[in-house]
């Protein structure tokens, strides 16, 4: 083993306070090293070229620098050592600068701590193995969950860049929510008029295959290899005989209410599923047709001159390989009825947002659906922000949807006295208040406040409604013809299953949670999973397209090269040891592990990384590229070789998102704090086995610090969850041995709460130095041998 | 017959007697005794509000406690408490949940109640008596019926405390339905109030009898604009509150005609058929036994 | 008259009492009034129950001589439909017991008729005591 150590002077950042000429003897006098030096600044010009040199003329196999954080110039270095002709991951840094001399003024300290660290990572290093990114074919096939504007859109711009698309839709016809409405704000465009074309475009696209009437049954696999089941519901009416004549219709008995215009008009059981379908097809609704519920009917067979009427017809499936997929199944709107204290279901003259777009989009071409009478009120946020209904979140447009229809219905006959009551009027995007101001100038009423209930006049079905002016400070008991009610918008049911089969997450909200919210909005933690438009959460019809296209652009990035590279930091399994217990498969929170041939295999294209399989395997089996358990043990080991008998030392498991970069920033921000903590750094917290804590404490560990990602902004799943369910299983070893359990500190961390790791930390040394039993060499002994009984104990424990 | 334990308040025994004996005889038709607690506290009526205030749960949790240790000691088959009042419903209810919930406050509590045999836990559960009624199910109550309410319109008025707040209601606190549901079960016709929800005026009728009027008075109002004959109630105020406050109604408004306002407990008797005496139909200031007699309810 | 309302040391201690003894915490207070529109008793008031919430964030000690803190008849009408989930009957008691603690009571027994108080059913008096006098 050929080992370079280089420590860095950062200029005097760390130079000031450690004393690198020092480090630089005692590292020395480790095997393996072939030289110690210190770079004024390892990160220039200069000291990379020497770095260069030194590697071809000492024929170094492995690179040590300790200098700035990992998270800072791992990646520069790295890409060094790959120019000189070494596998990047034959290389490990030390991080004396954020984590040693920027937070540790005493220098004597801060070298002896610096001194560790640089230990550590020569350690880890003598264990990296030469790691390869894999590369992946990947083909150009994609699936379209969902046939709004936002999978139209998606669909289009996929297609159009000679993508294949598959595009799925629950519906007999594609268009979403927006086809049923009127117009769009804030530039009153005809919703039917500009989805329309588009609805064609979809139809006719020679790279779109569109599946209407289609569910999702099944998706496996990953990235570039999913299997998608598809099933083709029974239309009852076969497609390619159908001339779309209608005279089945006219002759159907059966009457339903019509969803396309909101239970507001009927239609047949044979029907057409709006004005503007696509595809423009009859079907059979098997729920309510007669002929279908076992009593005899056969009307529209008999009138069906082109013999397109099929009773029979099964449903189909159909399997597809897919590269990338997105989701895009959009909203349901708020189910008023809910909301007792409005009374929609009971008082006819109550109505939903959603059946005003549809009584105006019919308006021109014939008798209203509905009279809507002269003085009408919206109300707002219905459903939304409202812990009553248990939702808290702002569904961002029905303030604007309001403002819209409230001027639509003005328009129609300027005697009309329309009011909004609102709590908070949101106007936040382009020409939105222009818009708003419009509405205003139309002599729409808007009124501060949220009505509380609503009462009807059993005879004249006039609407009392009780609210409070909240900026007169007034009652207003108002009489109306017509309540219109804003619903807000909610997570589609529709998204649930397909979130399922992908173990998508949700936000609070019930939305689909997006990988990051700044930088990666339309992704999922799902490799080769996008979201797009209102299945990520409410928005308006702009902000839905814009999505749909960064989600496409998201997906062709990963497609268009033909092939991508998988991570090498992937879980691995020893088939040696591996007696096929299946432990480890419940155990990975997105399905990576398999089973071939009675041993367990990582999905290495599936796994993220985390390591937190690693401790289910009673086998210890399972172990994680470049955080090997060799590694790890290593680490540990030096981390407390050189502490002093009356000393107190804490080891802090960081996870590399969010803990690792919290202990940086407390550093960045000159924070100093107590000098006896040494930090390992890792993927996730997950990865340490409740044997590797017993063995910290069994080498002279005093409290063991974790501090992993908040759930929410975690890039793993289920890590916290591992996290505590292996200190439990430490802490019911450690606690007979009488090792005070509190000495294992958990933490969900953000990255920029600095206080708390701050608080965190002394707490835990106040509790090891002198609120818990002293650790005596016995115990620790024992420990020590315990440490090692753990795995094969494991099983009960956990139980 | 079950025996279960019923707590009566400070009311049931007194001014309300009848609601009680009403419910006592209507429980033992269904096969349940309605066995009355030994000793008992007075709940206090209103459930304290302050954060800082526990002096006031001592009495509710007393009651508890004692509840818990007859049942076990008599063997009672049923060990919830059974309440008629809504304002002891919602007392009870709410001490016993913050006792469940604050385990500070639950042993401070059993600091003050150190004369008692034994330590408060939390663990009996307070039922209303309409609650029971919903269990025994709607089917075997509308078996009982011997004397269908066929062709009376019957309104039923809520109030407050039997839904409010939603953690200690017996149903949906702006939908309920449970004492439709039971109207229904004696084939009343059930009239829908839109204020049945809406506060009496509560207390307040010791200080300011016109507010509550004017209050009994839109309730009243609007259930018989709905078309109701006759309301029920479950509660001594409410039924306080609606039926003597029309005497200061009628002051005010000249033209309103007067409505009777029964426990429903009353009803059920008729509808069970089960002797009047204890009924107490003739207690009250709306007498409903002309508008009973008119639809043949009643036998002179 | 335009009042003004002062922000000092005393209204922030002032706010921070009631949120202490109701248990509420007022800032989370939309001001969307569905309290007061749902308030039974809002005809006899002289602020709404909106209103009062506001003044106790401000910390404005002059809630304390409202008609509303005593007329509010812990209904919990409000209570059942805030969309902050906030109770706002809790906030009146705070206000009454910081009255009534200070001996002030609303109602007096001596002045009520006795022949009067023997219609009503011992709950009512038990109530009114409890909430109205200290
Ligand atoms: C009353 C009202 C008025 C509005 N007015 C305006 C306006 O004026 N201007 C504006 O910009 N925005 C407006 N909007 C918002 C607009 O409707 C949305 O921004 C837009 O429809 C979102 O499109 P989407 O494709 O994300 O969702 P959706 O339109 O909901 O489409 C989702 C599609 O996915 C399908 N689907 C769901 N689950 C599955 C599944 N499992 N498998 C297959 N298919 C599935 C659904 O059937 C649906 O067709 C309004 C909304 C409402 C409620
Ligand atoms: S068979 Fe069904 S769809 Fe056809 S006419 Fe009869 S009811 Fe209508
Ligand atoms: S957009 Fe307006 S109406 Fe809709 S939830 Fe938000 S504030 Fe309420
Ligand atoms: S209902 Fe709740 S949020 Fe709305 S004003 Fe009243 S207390 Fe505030
Ligand atoms: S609890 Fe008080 S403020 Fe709230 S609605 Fe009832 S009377 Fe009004």
């Amino acid at each position: 083993m050929r080992i370079g150590v280089y420590i860095c002077h950062c200029g005097g950042n760390i130079a000031d306070v450690v004393d690198v000429k020092k480090i630089c003897e005692t590292v020395q006098q480790q095997d393996d090293i072939i030289f110690t030096k210190d770079l004024e600044h390892t990160c220039s010009e200069e000291g990379q070229q020497t770095i260069v040199n030194d590697i071809k003329e000492n024929n170094l196999d492995r690179v040590v620098i300790a200098a700035c954080s990992p998270l800072f110039h791992e990646k520069t270095f790295m890409k060094l050592l790959e120019k000189a002709g070494l596998n990047p991951y034959m290389f490990e840094m030390a991080n004396i600068r954020e984590q040693c001399s920027w937070c540790h003024p005493s220098k004597g300290n801060a070298t002896r701590k610096a001194e560790d660290l640089v230990n550590m990572a020569v350690k880890k290093s003598k264990f990296d193995k030469p790691l390869q990114k894999t590369s992946m074919t990947i083909g150009k096939r994609v699936l379209v969950v969902g046939g709004g504007i936002a999978g139209i859109q998606a669909s289009l711009d996929l297609g159009d860049s000679g993508f294949e698309v598959f595009m799925v839709e629950k519906e007999p016809s594609i268009g979403g929510k927006m086809a049923k409405l009127s117009k769009t704000f804030p530039t009153e465009d005809c919703a039917t008029c500009i989805i329309g074309p588009k609805l064609t475009d979809v139809a006719t696209h020679p790279n779109i295959h569109l599946y209407t009437y289609t569910e999702i049954k099944d998706i496996q696999g990953f990235l570039g290899n999913f299997t998608v089941t598809l099933r083709k519901k029974a239309r009852h009416v076969i497609q390619e005989k159908c001339v779309s004549c209608g005279i089945c219709a006219e002759k159907c008995p059966t009457k339903v209410p019509d969803e396309f215009n909101e239970g507001l008009s009927e239609r047949k059981a044979i029907y057409i599923h709006s004005p503007i379908a696509v595809p423009r097809k009859y079907i059979i609704d098997e729920e309510n047709c007669r002929q279908l519920n076992g009593q005899r009917c056969g009307i529209c067979e008999k009138v069906c001159v082109q013999g397109a009427i099929d009773y029979l017809q099964p449903d189909e499936e159909e399997v597809l390989k897919i590269d990338t997929i997105i989701i895009a199944t959009g909203y349901d709107t708020f189910q008023p009825e809910l909301k007792a204290v409005y009374g929609y279901g009971k008082f006819e003259n109550v109505i939903t947002a959603l059946q005003l777009e549809r009584i105006i989009a019919t308006g021109s071409s014939g008798p209203p659906l509905r009279p809507l009478g002269n003085r009408i009120a919206f109300i707002q946020c219905v459903g939304s922000r409202d812990e009553q209904a248990g939702h808290e979140h702002c569904s961002r447009i029905c303030c604007m949807y309001a403002t819209k229809l409230a001027q639509l219905v003005k328009r129609i006959n300027p005697n009309r006295e329309v009011y909004i009551f609102y709590t908070d009027l949101r106007a936040y995007g382009k020409g939105f208040e222009e818009y708003y101001k419009r509405a205003q100038n139309a002599g729409i009423k808007f009124i501060r406040g949220r009505t509380a209930e609503i009462l009807e006049d059993p005879k004249t079905k006039k609407l009392f409604m009780r609210v409070e002016d909240t900026l007169s400070r007034q009652m207003i008991e108002g009489e109306f013809d017509v309540v219109v009610l804003s619903n807000g918008l909610m997570p589609a049911k529709g998204t649930d299953p397909v979130a399922n089969l992908l173990k998508l997450v949700k936000s609070p909200d019930g939305f689909l949670q997006e990988a990051h919210p700044k930088f990666r909005p339309v992704d999922t933690l799902v490799d080769g999973v996008f979201i797009a438009g209102c299945a990520q959460g409410p928005k308006d019809i702009p902000d839905t397209v814009s999505q749909a296209s960064a989600a496409a652009a998201r997906a062709i990035r990963l497609m268009n090269k033909g092939q991508y590279d998988i991570e090498p930091i992937t879980a691995f399994i020893d088939p040696d040891l591996c007696d096929g217990c299946e432990k480890c498969i419940p155990a990975c929170p997105i399905k990576a592990i398999q089973m071939i041939d009675g041993k367990a295999f990582v999905q290495g294209a599936l796994c993220k990384g985390c390591g937190l399989c690693c401790a289910y395997c009673p086998k210890e089996a399972i172990d994680l590229a470049y955080y090997t358990k060799n590694q790890i043990m290593g680490e540990i080991e030096l981390a407390l070789s050189s502490k002093k008998p009356d000393e107190t030392r804490i080891l802090i498991f960081a996870d590399n998102t969010c803990a690792y970069r919290l202990a940086d920033n407390v550093g960045t921000a000159r924070l100093s704090y107590p000098h006896e903590t040494r930090v390992i750094r890792l993927p996730s917290c997950s990865r340490i086995t409740p044997s590797m804590m017993l063995y910290a404490f069994a080498k002279g560990a005093d409290g063991l610090f974790f501090g992993e990602c908040d759930h929410k902004a975690s890039p793993y799943t289920g890590a916290s969850e591992a996290i505590q369910r292996n200190i439990r299983i430490a802490h019911s070893i450690m606690e007979p041995i009488g090792v005070d359990g509190n000495r294992i500190y958990f933490a969900e961390l953000l990255a920029s709460l600095l206080t708390d790791y701050y608080k965190a930390i002394t707490n835990l040394i106040k509790i090891a130095k002198k609120e818990a039993r002293p650790l005596t060499d016995e115990i620790r002994q024992q420990l020590l041998s315990s440490s090692k009984q753990v795995l094969s104990e494991e099983k009960e424990v956990i139980r | 017959m079950k025996r279960i334990p019923y707590y009566p308040g400070c009311s049931l025994q007194t001014k309300a007697k009848h609601f009680e004996t009403s419910a006592m005889a209507v429980a033992e038709a269904l096969d349940y005794e309605l066995v009355t607690l030994p000793r008992w506290n007075c709940c206090g009526a209103v459930h304290s509000l302050t954060t800082d205030d526990l002096m006031h749960h001592v009495a509710p949790v007393t009651t508890l406690l004692r509840s818990k240790e007859f049942s076990a000691e008599n063997h009672l088959d049923d060990s919830r408490l059974v309440v008629l009042c809504a304002m002891c419903l919602n007392v009870l209810k709410r001490t016993n949940k913050r006792v469940q919930e604050l385990l500070e406050d639950r042993t401070k509590i059993n600091d003050f109640m150190y004369l008692e045999n034994s330590k408060y836990d939390g663990s009996t559960i307070v039922i209303h008596f309409l609650e029971l009624l919903r269990e025994i199910g709607w089917e075997t109550l509308s078996q009982k019926v011997k004397h269908p309410l066929s062709n009376l319109a019957v309104s039923p008025y809520y109030g407050c405390l039997l839904l409010r707040p939603k953690e200690v209601g017996i149903d949906n606190p702006e939908a309920p339905t449970i004492q439709e549901d039971l109207l229904k079960s004696l084939d009343a016709k059930v009239i829908e109030n839109p204020l049945k929800n809406r506060c009496c005026g509560s207390y307040h009728t010791l200080v300011d009898k016109d507010v509550v009027a004017e209050l009994g008075y839109d309730i009243l109002i609007n259930a018989q604009k709905a078309g109701a004959e006759i309301i029920t109630t479950s509660c001594p105020l409410c039924a306080f509150n609606l039926d003597q406050r029309q005497e200061n109604i009628l002051k005010k408004h000249p033209d309103f005609t007067k409505i009777p306002v029964v426990y429903f407990t009353e009803l059920m008797m008729i509808a069970f058929d089960l002797p009047l005496e204890k009924a107490g139909l003739d207690m009250h200031y709306v007498d409903p036994r002309p508008l009973l007699l008119k639809k043949e309810m009643l036998h002179e | 008259m335009i009042k003004k309302i002062l922000i000092n040391d005393a209204s922030e201690a002032f706010c921070k009492k009631v949120n202490e003894l109701s248990g509420e915490t007022v800032s989370r207070c939309d001001q969307c009034g569905t309290c007061t529109g749902s308030c039974p008793m809002i005809i006899e008031m002289d602020i709404t129950p909106s209103q009062m919430m506001r003044l106790v964030l401000l910390g404005d000690e002059s809630v304390m001589e409202t008609k509303t803190i005593w007329i509010c008849a812990s209904c919990y009408s409000c209570t059942a439909r805030c969309p902050r989930g906030l109770d706002a009957s809790k906030v009146a008691e705070a206000l009454r017991q910081i009255k009534l603690r200070q001996a002030i009571d609303y109602m007096h027994m001596e002045d009520m008729d006795p022949e009067e108080l023997k219609k009503f059913p011992q709950m009512v008096l038990v109530a009114a005591y409890r909430k109205l006098t200290g």
